[in-house]
């Protein structure tokens, strides 16, 4: 179908981007890569008065090394991360997750930031932005902010961005050595959203499970930390028995939703399922 | 020269590579004029107000129209398919005037200047609706104080059609085994890629439309039956049409409503679909409930089958939509003898779009029932799937046959069709391996299915029809148009959308007359080319059309024969007509060429009396008998017993369609036939929810398969020729589709065995696959509740 | 309006376009090039897909605005010197296609994809075609096509090693 009609804005600079988006009040949307977008304004399930289009902020594609972290543009498209090498040495879970996000054709377009900002909790990143401990800079023309992770996902689609307020990087603490990673995502065919994913890291320090971050994708109305699995799989000797142990309480807490490919009950039964996996998978046992 | 059975490129591939096509939506004549359609949010509900003034106001709009407005010109769609005498069939407004019966029935009609203005004016109409109770259930809406679809006809039943052979109370008498199962069918959509459009242009005293259809020829005829306009005023093309699968073997409203408008406007006016109204506009598939019963003897012997039918009609019939399920009844037999069978179904409405063929359309319906009955009386008797059907199925030496569902099989092999299935499989091998992982107790299970299918294709001999009280007749039609300058035009009734009879029907012709592949154009889909024709459906385009070329062919051979003669001064009977050139037998030096005859039939200075100038031909070909395609498939799946997931490890199929003209092309035929075999077994589901609203309207819920989600296949053919006719054809187009999706809920089944499982509902969703171990059958269908979860249900999440 | 410049098959077009037209339909309707088709409404089809600078993409879901400045390289700009692009010639020898509606995207999927990995597996194929639906083929033909396209891309003269 056809989006219905909308103001065009395309600013030059991110001075300028925030003023517009200012100025535009609270029914403007920012089109980043517009692969989320464009699909809700062709079936006109968005009405946006504006869209702010952020085409032009180069600046805000960049991907660089700030010490301990890496930052991430919020422009960067998911194409552009997943050939990143600062990505893939220092965070190959986001690698892996971003391999699994849609298409290629897809990729070229969406971003790193467009993902997290539309949190979408069927989206595969928010929950590895969650699970890396990301924190999320965010500005206005009332200043700059940052937004951890855990408390940037606010409700089904709703961030804890302000109507004025642009995601400009998201900073993301690398991971230093002995961390395996894996994303394991389960979905019905190649194309479709998860059912469930989970996100997960674990450093294995001499034959232990010293560290261990776990989030889950799809099993609620925001990405979830699944602190149980991560409270009794560390410390833990590291073993298949020990992760499957610990991941058996993948789902306490949650609300899982229940739609057309999977139901609540069924979710919660693939979440220990799938962190099982992913915890075995990351830890190499 | 041997053309037929070549691997001819297609010569249809040159426009469609470089994007140089001819899509509806490509034509856009000076002035046109874009459509949009209102449609009904509601599953049923009563039209007490339109209000169409504030979008009438608006800037491109030419003009709104409402049902009303259109009520005393738009007359009803017809159902050509009256399947028995008392048939209850509700009058079908193309739009709806005081009530709506499924979500997506248009409502209003808003004409404009571009089409972007066009949605934009949809909005601005303002619709009052009292909505009504939705009818969705089958089983409920057959019973006592159900709420109605059509109040008026006091019943939501349409029809009840019944066929019965031999003694089934004897079967089933003291029968040591009997089997009772109750199957589902989904309801599929089509899902052609390309979506439908329309573009009316009236021209001088009559009227062009272009369609993305199936049948031009059915449509014309149709349109003028609906709108009172004369056929002659009436020319239909079928431009490149991008796939069909039976959803374009249709007559749809927009396509009426499209020439009113362009009748009322006197300009051009086109619509174009959008896949999320097309998922609810365009008729849908498949959609029954099986009561199976089977009876048989301890040794496997099949004594005698009872299949009882509730088919969704969905709100109205349209074109063939209640006979779609009757086709079946000739089907569930498959190729097996038995001694009693009986065939009951009801043709149920319900507040969902209507239902209609969806490539295999009733075939594949029966087909899975009875395959699938095969393989659960294997588990009940502990023998091999493979070893029930051989003592069942018609021996090669046993043909013509006389099947207790009435039709006479002229020919096939099952066991060799079986035995090469079974040697490229490596069936022995998996069953080795599938032990083993049943011992090792591994999560990841392995399942064998096994489907050895026939089908009815060549639809269909006229004189079949007329005792189905079918509407129409099966026969088709073609010409054969030789130039002066020896290059040859063909017309053909069959009407491809991308099965590339341009290709095969010029290698037929080439064959036939000795003219180079080159030489032969393939006109189609244009009523002022191709006046007389059937169209393509049901597998028919080569058994029919193909053969009423090869006798237009014979014809034009036969004309030319007296030319040559005349030309040779030698006797008919003594030429001999090989590699295009005429010769006296046994005199080598004598001959004369097609090209040479030609030229003389167009100078015309000296013909024999009685032959007219020119060298063209005209055949119809009615067919005495259907064709029966048949063949062995088999599938090897994996299941993952803790998630559910159904993974397909190899797919062997070994099909007979007798004869073969392209092999390419029936190759491709079969690998896409699989695909949407296999999708039905494990992806393609419409879901109504509770009230009657459609939730899988996109491609994001609707899961059409990808390249990542299917295996590799395996294909092979034996090759028993039709005895029906001259050319040993049977059709491929759905061979695929009808024997594929049995094959792979076989091998979930087969996999899930050991825990106890016999069933799992199609599609096999994980969640279903799980729920069938943990012993929960038949459940699993999961609630839809939109915006519950992430997705694009709730719309475009995670990219 | 605003005012857009796009390059489409070495064509310059400069246009007023509304910022809610799709760049498919800019494609379609101002610049003449229909051979790219339209098939979903939520992207996941592929049919429209197009190159923009060189990367592939939807242009069912990327406005006509954001193309401006950019390289459009749709079905109807390939091939060189009216001969076709390998791809093209590989569809047709392998019997790719049969209706042809999603052949425009398929073939820009998988010149793209090839520009990423310029011989890949059967399996990579398969990942990397993800983004394209096709109802008639079942595929096989598509994956065996952009083998044959990628060993004549690799080395011209390979290409006759992979035809059965």
């Amino acid at each position: 179908m056809i989006p219905a009609a909308f103001d065009y804005a395309r600013p030059a600079s991110l001075d300028e981007a925030v003023r517009v988006l200012a100025d535009a009040g609270e029914d403007a949307k920012v089109l980043a890569g517009g692969q989320s977008l464009m699909p809700l304004l062709r079936l006109r399930l968005a009405y946006p008065d504006a869209l702010v289009d952020l085409d032009r902020l180069d600046g805000l594609r960049e991907i660089r090394d700030d010490g301990d972290a890496v930052v991430i543009g919020a422009l960067a498209t998911h194409h552009q991360v997943l050939r990143d090498p600062l990505v893939n040495e220092h965070l190959p879970l986001l690698a892996r997750a971003t391999a699994t996000v849609a298409d290629p054709a897809v990729r070229h377009r969406g971003t790193f930031g467009g993902s997290l900002a539309h949190a979408d909790p069927a989206g595969d990143l928010p929950a590895v932005a969650l699970a890396l401990d990301a924190v999320l800079h965010a500005r206005s023309v009332r200043g700059e902010r940052e937004i951890p992770a855990a408390e940037f996902f606010v409700d089904w689609m709703t961030s804890a961005l302000e109507p004025d307020e642009l995601l400009t990087a998201v900073r993301i603490p690398k991971l230093g050595p002995g961390w395996g990673v894996h994303y394991e995502k389960f979905h019905r065919t190649a194309q479709a959203w998860a059912i469930v994913g989970v996100a997960c890291a674990v450093r294995r320090v001499q034959g232990a499970v010293e560290d261990v971050r776990v989030a889950l994708t799809n099993m609620g109305p925001v990405p979830v930390r699944a602190s149980a699995v991560e409270r009794f799989a560390e410390g833990r000797t590291l073993s298949r028995d020990a992760l499957r142990a610990a991941a058996a309480h993948a789902a306490d807490g949650t609300g899982p939703p229940a739609d057309l490919h999977g139901s609540a009950e069924y979710r919660t039964h693939l979440a220990g399922v799938l962190t099982a996996r992913a915890l075995t998978a990351a830890a190499g046992v | 020269m041997t053309e037929i059975g070549t691997a001819r490129r297609r010569s249809e591939d040159a426009r469609l590579v470089t994007g140089r096509t001819r899509w509806t939506d490509n034509i856009a004549p000076a002035g046109t004029l874009y459509a949009a359609f209102l449609r009904s949010p509601y599953a049923h509900a009563r039209i007490t107000g339109v209000d169409a003034e504030a979008a009438r106001r608006r800037p491109n709009v030419v003009a709104v129209l409402t049902g009303a407005d259109l009520a005393g010109e738009q007359g009803a769609l017809p159902c050509a398919w009256t399947v028995t005498e008392d048939m209850r069939n509700p009058a079908h407004p193309p739009m709806a005037v005081e009530e709506v019966r499924y979500a997506g029935e248009p409502v209003a009609c808003v004409v404009a200047r571009d089409r972007y203005a066009a949605y934009d004016a949809l909005e601005d109409i303002d619709v009052d609706y009292e909505p009504l109770p939705a009818v969705v259930d089958m089983e409920r809406a057959v019973q006592d104080g159900a709420a109605l679809v059509h109040a008026d006809l006091g019943t939501n039943e349409s029809y009840r059609w019944v066929f019965e052979n031999g003694d089934l109370d004897a079967a089933f008498r003291d029968a040591p085994v009997v089997l009772e199962r109750r199957y589902v069918q989904q309801r599929l959509i089509p899902t052609a890629m390309e979506p439908r459009a329309v573009l009316c242009e009236p021209d001088g005293d009559g009227f062009t439309l272009y369609s993305a259809t199936q049948i031009p020829h059915i449509l014309r005829l149709m349109l003028a039956t609906v709108t009172g306009i004369g056929e002659h005023r009436i020319r239909v093309v079928a431009p490149d049409v991008g796939g069909g699968f039976g959803s374009k073997l249709q007559v749809y409203g927009e396509e009426v409503l499209c020439l009113l408008l362009a009748r009322r406007l006197g300009r051009p006016v086109k619509w174009t679909e959008t896949r999320s109204e097309g998922n609810m506009a365009v008729h849908h598939g498949r959609d029954q409930i099986q009561r199976l019963r089977l009876a048989a003897d301890g040794d496997g012997r099949v004594r005698g089958l009872k299949v009882d039918l509730l088919a969704d009609m969905g709100a109205y019939l349209m074109l063939v939509t209640p006979g779609i399920p009757l086709l079946g009844a000739f089907m569930f037999n498959g190729i097996y003898k038995m001694d009693a069978y009986s065939f009951a179904c009801t043709g149920v409405f319900t507040t969902k779009t209507p239902t209609d063929a969806y490539r295999g359309a009733g075939r594949p319906e029966a087909t899975f029932g009875i395959e699938r009955l095969m393989d659960e009386l294997a588990a009940e008797l502990g023998l091999d799937p493979i070893e029930v059907r051989r003592r069942n199925w018609i021996g090669h030496g046993e043909f013509p046959y006389d099947t207790i569902a009435g039709l006479t099989y002229d020919s096939g092999d099952y066991e060799a069709a079986t035995d090469k299935a079974l040697a490229l499989f490596e069936y022995d091998k998996l069953r080795a391996e599938q032990a083993d992982r049943r011992e090792r107790r591994d999560p990841v299970q392995l399942g064998i299915g096994v489907s050895t299918f026939t089908e009815m294709c060549g639809l269909a001999p006229s004189r079949v029809l007329g005792s189905l009280s079918y509407g129409a007749g099966g026969w088709e039609h073609a010409a054969v148009r030789v130039l002066p300058s020896g290059k040859v035009e063909v017309v053909t009734g069959s009407s491809a959308h991308g099965q590339g009879h341009e290709t095969a029907w010029a290698q037929i012709t080439a064959d036939r007359l000795g003219v180079p592949f080159e030489d032969v154009k393939v006109l189609h889909g244009d009523t002022a080319v191709s006046p007389k024709g059937m169209d393509t459906y049901g597998s028919r385009s080569l058994a029919v059309g193909g053969v009423a070329l090869y006798r237009a062919c014979d014809k034009v051979i036969d004309k030319a024969r007296v030319l040559a003669a005349h030309l040779l001064e030698a006797a008919e009977g003594d030429l001999e007509f090989t590699a295009g050139r005429f010769a006296v037998r046994g005199v080598r030096d004598a001959g004369v060429t097609l090209q040479e005859v030609t030229s003389a039939a167009f100078a015309a200075h000296d013909l024999p009396d009685g032959v007219e100038p020119t060298l063209d031909s005209d055949a119809t070909f009615d067919p005495d008998n259907f064709s029966f395609p048949h063949g062995t498939h088999l599938c090897a799946a994996e299941v993952d017993t803790e998630t559910g997931m159904v993974r397909l490890r190899s797919y062997v199929a070994v099909d007979d369609i007798g004869k073969v003209v392209n092999p390419l092309i029936v190759e491709g035929q079969v690998h896409g036939g699989l695909a949407q075999g296999i999708a039905q077994a494990l992806y393609e589901e419409a879901v109504y929810d509770a009230d009657g609203n459609l939730t899988t309207t996109t491609m994001a819920d609707y899961l059409v398969p990808s390249a990542a989600d299917l295996p590799a296949f395996t294909t092979d053919r034996t090759e028993t020729p039709a005895t029906s006719n001259p050319l040993g054809v049977k059709g491929v187009g759905e061979a695929g589709t009808i024997a594929s999706t049995p094959a792979v809920v076989n091998a979930v089944v087969d996999a899930l065995r050991p825990f106890g499982v016999t069933d799992v509902p199609m599609p096999c969703t994980p969640e279903r696959v799980w729920r069938a171990l943990r012993g929960d059958q038949g459940a699993g269908h999961a609630s839809a509740e939109p915006g519950a979860a992430g997705g694009l249900g709730s719309a475009g999440g995670g990219r | 309006m605003p005012r857009i410049t796009v390059e489409v098959d070495g064509a310059v077009h400069q246009d007023d376009v509304e910022p809610r037209v799709l760049l498919v339909h800019h494609l379609r309707d101002r610049a003449g090039r229909t051979g790219t088709p339209v098939g979903c409404d939520t992207s996941n089809c592929g049919a429209c897909t197009v190159l923009m600078d060189g990367l592939s993409v939807k242009s069912c879901s990327v406005l006509a605005v954001q193309a401006d400045g950019r390289e459009i390289t749709t079905v109807e700009g390939l091939g060189l010197g009216g001969a076709p692009h390998p791809m093209q010639r590989a569809f047709h020898e392998e019997h790719a296609l049969q209706c042809g509606y999603c052949t425009p995207g398929m073939i820009m999927a998988a010149i793209d994809l090839l520009r990423e990995n310029p011989d890949p597996s059967e399996t990579e194929i398969r990942a990397g075609l993800e983004g394209n639906l096709c109802r008639c083929t079942g595929y096989q033909n598509i994956v065996r096509a952009v083998r044959r396209a990628a060993a004549e891309m690799r080395d011209p003269a390979a290409a006759r090693e992979v035809a059965p």
